[in-house]
């Protein structure tokens, strides 16, 4: 039982905001209407897949700072598993827009930021699968994830800024929304919960795959 | 690492380049056929919209395909050479500088056939100037450490564009947009802050490859 409390944890979250972001009150917005319990599924992947990405980039920091092949092997599962939140955040995405803004696909800041972010670490799997020697790809590829992330950065926060045009998104350009003023107390009561959930979800998905990992190439890292 | 030492490299590149003239010519061939190409395609002007995002385009490409030699030309029995001559800094200092000066005499050349075929709706010229040397600059950054994670695949010419080309949207992004008000004449307060925002990321990415090399240096 040691060291389980926070998956059990993981596990009582995710099911909590599951019931209850189906079964709670919300309130009754323009355009949203029932579809704002997509905050509870759709917002918590993002936060899951970032977190993700920035164990990922600390552990190609650490890979390069000691040479343990391990923290690459971080790196890179950490990755798979951010992209799978990814693409689970952008399917939930494309199911709410497609009955709020009536299209799955619009040109969006935000939408565009995610589309780079996933093209990005496919091109990191991409160069991992072009190496062949450990040692080389452990090393090339942390530089190319640290390159990345804050190219990502960048486009995510900076330019957004810069062009001036507000996301689409609920919460921003006056939109109705979940921002400070929209979203009352018993929404927050889901919200958060859901947002550790699955971000302990993710990590627990992590921390299996490093076991899987470890077993795999045990004979590299003795 | 010091000024003579990036300086002997950079002249080591020029020596380099002179040796290899028939690449450097089929770089220029590459850039004026292009531009040829798309007058032939569109034969007169559609929209400023149209104009600017074909000529950075255009450049791009020609971006991928001139700087991804620069660390893949040199093999590796010659990169051992180096190693045990100069420090990885100033390795990856005299690549960006190089490549930047090959990126604004190729920009420059590509503006000016492309200005011959396909006219020159260009409102704000000294606007325009400060773009193209902040693009091509910044593109050629990027792009040489790029070029210098791709060269450790082994020659597989396809990974160049794979890996750079999400990396390079937020700096094209900004870097078309400016461009388009230079063009359209438009002079709004945005224009600084666009500025800002590609020497920042010149910056960034500059010093991004300067802590960065060193660990892809040798293996």
């Amino acid at each position: 039982m040691k060291g389980m409390w926070w998956k059990l944890l993981g596990i009582v979250l995710v099911l909590y905001a599951i019931i209850g972001g189906f079964l709670m009150p919300v309130p009754a917005m323009p355009i949203l209407n029932e579809t704002i319990r997509n905050t509870f599924f759709h917002i918590p992947m993002w936060f899951a897949m970032m977190i993700l990405m920035t164990i990922s980039l600390v552990s190609s920091i650490q890979y390069l700072s000691s040479g343990n092949l391990q923290k690459d092997a971080a790196a890179s599962e950490a990755i798979n598993v951010s992209l799978l939140m990814g693409f689970l955040g952008l399917f939930t995405g494309m199911l709410w827009a497609n009955f709020t803004w009536g299209t799955p696909w619009t040109n969006d800041v935000k939408l565009n930021g995610t589309a780079v972010a996933i093209l990005i670490y496919v091109a990191y799997i991409i160069l991992r699968g072009s190496l062949q020697d450990e040692h080389r790809r452990a090393k090339v590829s942390a530089v190319y994830n640290i390159f990345a992330y804050v190219m990502m950065m960048l486009f995510i926060n900076v330019i957004p800024r810069l062009s001036g045009t507000d996301s689409l998104h609920p919460g921003n350009g006056g939109n109705p929304a979940f921002g400070s003023y929209d979203m009352d107390n018993t929404m927050r009561m889901v919200f958060y919960p859901a947002i550790i959930g699955w971000t302990l979800i993710g990590t627990w998905i992590l921390s299996l795959k490093m076991r899987i990992n470890k077993i795999e190439n045990k004979l590299l890292y003795d | 690492m010091n000024l003579r030492e990036v300086k002997a490299l950079i002249f080591k590149e020029f020596l380099y380049e002179w040796k290899q003239k028939n690449a450097f010519v089929g770089v220029l061939i590459y850039v004026i056929s292009t531009v040829f190409l798309t007058y032939f395609s569109f034969k007169r002007l559609i929209s400023t919209e149209t104009y600017n995002a074909l000529f950075w385009i255009i450049i791009l490409f020609t971006g991928v395909n001139t700087i991804s030699r620069s660390f893949m030309q040199e093999n590796e029995e010659r990169q051992f050479y180096y190693y045990q001559l100069a420090s990885p800094q100033g390795i990856i200092l005299s690549k960006m500088l190089y490549n930047s000066l090959v990126m604004l005499v190729l920009t420059f050349l590509a503006l000016g056939v492309y200005i011959t075929f396909l006219g020159n709706p260009i409102v704000n010229i000294s606007l325009f100037l400060v773009t193209v040397l902040l693009g091509s600059t910044g593109l050629a950054v990027i792009l040489s450490m790029v070029s210098a994670i791709a060269s450790k695949t082994g020659n597989n010419p396809t990974i160049m564009a794979i890996l750079s080309f999400p990396i390079i949207l937020p700096f094209l992004d900004a870097l078309i947009g400016l461009s388009l008000h230079a063009i359209n004449g438009i002079d709004s307060p945005q224009n600084i802050k666009f500025i800002i925002v590609l020497g920042g990321m010149n910056a960034i990415v500059a010093a991004l490859s300067y802590l960065l090399f060193p660990y892809l240096w040798r293996d």
